[in-house]
């Protein structure tokens, strides 16, 4: 997916490029907040971490195989400023030190690899975790949601980027749809792997989980008097919360500026499906799923031709499977907590194996 | 007459971890200057915790650690860290410059040192354990043994008052251990080797220490306490099968 | 991208590319990749001249072909994507040995070939004549965020560290008998990364307590300064000079 050159124009590169700087020198701030001055150490040797995982190689079907893009996955285990600057880092030196990925797409594709994932993975992980009672298992479920939504994400704004300044006319619709269609499935892989690797951190140094904070038991004091007073095991952390907050709005901007930029695109071409899609009862199960809100959830059924149906399907199915994909991790994991600590031992033993 | 003050005074020194399990349980220890020691114990009896006393990287509970007369505080931490050299175990962990001489220099330039003067303290450092010619090499093209060797150096372009050894002959074939000993006896400085390799310890030390649950168990010369099988098997430490120490003739 | 790119890239020489500074050669290659974006694809002939510039560059720097081309291998996806252009492109149609496709996709994708292939060629040119330790101080020379040159430092010094425990974990996983095969294996792959993260989170943790234990107290000590001449910054230049003239006269003539 690395970005060569060639593909976007001179002014939406170095735009790109801009926007890109902009982002890192936030998260730079943002990381010292997060690690102080471990920052360098730290953040070099996740993005070492990312570098060597987006080697593993997993099966998907008979015969391919994927690889994490790990932006959801770095902003979870280390907080969305840290893994900012992680994947970019990776880029950075993919560009310059392995010729992978053009100089002038750099900033497309900080932005797309870097930003959009973790930022829009992290989005959706705190909603998830804010709205629901805190418990352990909701976070590899809440982690699952939002790789699997960041990917189509990340797809939907390059192919926006490729709309704007790309060297190919294309239509819009169509390629947003297949592109949209497709990461939905590749989103599934990542959300699918994100989920159970930070499952298997979270059974054996659930301290490291970023996401997990603030889910640590409480300590008890015993006074000489036979008395028990609860404190928390470690200061309360309102200042990444407040720091969250421009994230999360930035997060919500790129969505809705994409939803509203692609469902207007949409909307000026109301032909063909939306009243095939209307006459046969697409529309029904639209309302209630639980990416309502995500620009995805529109384009499943609008404005494309006829021969493009298939993928619209295969999009809303995709959505379909992410929410009944969660739902079995939510349960699974909740059954394995019920399990209790055996397993967890078990867990740790073929991990240090 | 003023004697110099031992390099390492410890007294009654106590910690707990902040989830609340505590290692240590009130250790006094004190090293003289030139002594080379080695501290023995079994694994979990709060060896690496004692070590991340010696520099502050952990603050104690209670009681003090003094090296060379100056206690460790938070507003002394500059000069502790300079004179006490800590060595990891893993060298992969203390080499993280991109060539040998960046890492050497590291430490001396986080003291402020620069130019010709750095150039002669990495260079001295790196003749001192027999590695120059790899002064511009990376760390990761490095055998396994010169990189533990370089590892030293790197304390050693600190001019330590003390150099503190975290298992200093693990994963080193026969050669590579034989060298690093000749080089440790070379150096003109405090030693405390942290370690279970007690045939090690019996050749390059002549004191040794046993910490145990978190106090100091034993003390002294090397050779009595690797000769004594019962305080050993108290403590979870044995010799290698074959090897027989006879206690010193007094 | 996929699994095979971790060779550096770097070939030790002793030529003109190879000693310039480090600070001037980034900016050059970065510069000759803009001009090269920004050149009007019906410009045949400028990218002639940017295909010769970089033969010129290579043979100064005595890279072989067969490097070059063997590197080239990164491009292979987009030389597929570039293909389906003139397929799926719009407008209007021309026929090429008995095909439909679509002239403008047609000239999107040589576009796309064109402009990937010299920036490619020019990124490998820069890796293979740059050794990385200078790379990262011309980064530093030139002003890029500290944290962000160093967080590049640590991952080049420990990539190597962590592929390698990769690896003893796959050698773990295969000589007990497993091989992932399909979907329900990914919760052992998925392991494998966890315990990969705490492997390097807890070495991260080692290397700062070493770093604390020398004396580090946030800011890494500048040892070594670069230099470059003005004669270093006027070889550097040549190229992205060589490459705007070219480019200008091409949006003259087109």
């Amino acid at each position: 997916m690395h970005v060569p050159d060639g593909f976007f124009n001179a002014a939406v590169s170095l735009g790109a490029g801009a926007f890109a700087a902009a982002g890192l020198a936030v998260c730079l701030r943002g990381a010292r907040r997060e690690l102080d001055d471990r920052t360098a150490p730290m953040a070099g040797l996740v993005a070492a971490f990312i570098f060597a995982v987006q080697m593993l190689n997993f099966p998907v079907a008979a015969g391919t195989s994927g690889h994490l893009l790990g932006g959801t996955l770095a902003a979870v285990l280390v907080g969305p400023y840290t893994a900012v600057l992680c994947v970019a880092v990776v880029l950075l030196v993919q560009g310059f030190f392995f010729a992978d990925g053009g100089l002038t797409a750099l900033g497309i594709n900080i932005t797309i690899m870097a930003i959009v994932t973790a930022v829009v993975g992290w989005a959706v992980f705190r909603l998830i975790t804010r709205a629901v009672p805190r418990s352990r298992a909701v976070i590899p479920v809440a982690a699952f949601v939002g790789a699997a939504v960041s990917v189509p994400v990340a797809a939907l704004v390059f192919t926006l980027l490729f709309w704007i300044g790309g060297t190919a006319p294309i239509d819009v619709t169509s390629v947003a749809l297949a592109m949209g269609g497709v990461h939905v499935l590749i989103g599934l892989g990542e959300g699918l792997i994100t989920a159970l690797t930070i499952s298997s951190v979270l059974a054996v140094r659930p301290d490291l989980v970023y996401g997990a904070r603030g889910l640590r038991a409480k300590l008890v004091l015993r006074t000489a008097g036979g008395g028990t007073t609860e404190v928390t095991g470690e200061p309360a952390a309102p200042s990444p919360a407040r720091g969250l907050r421009p994230l999360l709005i930035g997060g919500a901007l790129v969505t809705v500026l994409l939803a509203g930029v692609v469902s207007f695109y949409a909307s000026s071409s109301p032909d063909g499906l939306e009243r095939v899609a209307g006459d046969k009862g697409f529309n029904a199960g639209e309302q209630d799923h639980a990416l309502g809100d995500s620009p995805l959830s529109d384009y499943g059924v609008k404005g494309v031709q006829d021969e493009r149906l298939a993928v619209g399907i295969a999009g809303i199915a995709g959505v379909a499977i992410t929410v009944a994909a969660g739902g079995a991790i939510f349960y699974a994991v909740r059954r394995r907590d019920r399990q209790g600590g055996l397993e967890g031992a078990h867990d740790g033993e073929k991990i240090t194996a | 007459m003023s004697k110099p003050p031992p390099s390492l005074r410890v007294s009654e020194l106590a910690y707990a971890y902040p989830d609340g399990t505590q290692a240590l349980y009130g250790v006094d220890l004190t090293i003289g200057r030139g002594e080379r020691v080695a501290l023995l114990g079994p694994n979990g009896a709060g060896k690496t915790t004692l070590v991340m006393h010696l520099n502050g990287i952990l603050t104690a509970g209670h009681g003090t650690v003094e090296v060379a007369g100056l206690p460790v505080r938070k507003d002394s931490l500059a000069e502790i860290r300079r004179r006490v050299g800590l060595v990891f175990q893993d060298p992969d962990d203390q080499l993280f410059m991109p060539t040998v001489r960046e890492d050497v220099a590291f430490g001396p330039a986080n003291l402020g040192v620069r130019g010709f003067e750095l150039d002669l303290r990495v260079k001295e450092a790196l003749q001192q354990v027999g590695l120059l010619e790899v002064i511009d090499r990376p760390p990761h093209h490095l055998s396994f043994g010169q990189r533990r060797r370089v590892a030293v150096a790197t304390v050693l372009a600190m001019q330590p008052e003390i150099i503190v050894l975290d298992e200093p002959s693990s994963n080193l074939d026969p050669a590579s251990r034989r060298e690093l000993a000749e080089i440790l006896r070379s150096l003109d400085v405090t030693v405390l080797m942290v370690t279970h390799d007690l045939p090690y310890a019996l050749e390059l030390c002549e004191r040794s220490l046993i910490l145990s649950g978190g106090v100091i168990a034993a003390d002294g010369p090397t050779r009595d306490i690797l000769a004594d099988a019962d305080l050993l098997a108290a403590h979870r430490l044995e010799l290698p099968f074959g090897f027989a120490v006879t206690p010193q003739p007094h | 991208m996929g699994a095979g790119h971790t060779h550096q890239l770097y070939r030790p020489g002793d030529t003109v590319v190879h000693r310039l500074p480090p600070h001037c050669k980034l900016p050059a290659v970065a510069a000759f990749a803009v001009v090269v974006v920004a050149t009007p694809r019906e410009a045949f002939w400028a990218f002639g001249v940017y295909a010769l510039l970089l033969a010129a560059v290579a043979a100064v720097a005595r890279v072989p072909a067969r490097f070059l081309l063997r590197r080239m291998v990164i491009e292979v996806p987009f030389v597929v994507f570039a293909v389906a252009l003139p397929i799926i492109g719009l407008g209007e149609r021309v026929e090429v040995l008995g095909l439909s496709l679509s002239a403008e996709g047609l000239w999107s994708a040589w576009n796309i070939l064109a402009k990937a292939t010299l920036g490619v060629v020019a990124s490998i040119l820069l890796a293979a004549t740059t050794e990385p330790r200078a790379m990262l101080l011309g980064a530093q020379r030139l002003r890029l965020p500290q944290t962000l040159v160093q967080i590049a430092m640590f991952m080049l010094r420990y990539m190597d560290v962590i592929l390698d425990e990769m690896r003893r974990m796959r050698v773990a996983r295969e000589s007990r008998g497993f091989t992932a095969r399909d979907v329900r294996h990914l919760p052992v792959i998925a392991k494998s990364a966890g315990a990969l993260f705490i492997r390097s989170y807890e070495r991260g943790e080692r290397v700062h307590l070493a770093m604390l234990s020398r004396g580090y107290t946030g800011s890494m000590p500048v040892i070594d300064d670069l230099r470059a001449t003005a004669r270093n910054w006027a070889t550097a230049a040549s190229l992205p000079a060589a490459a705007l003239a070219t480019a200008v006269l091409s949006w003259s003539v087109s």
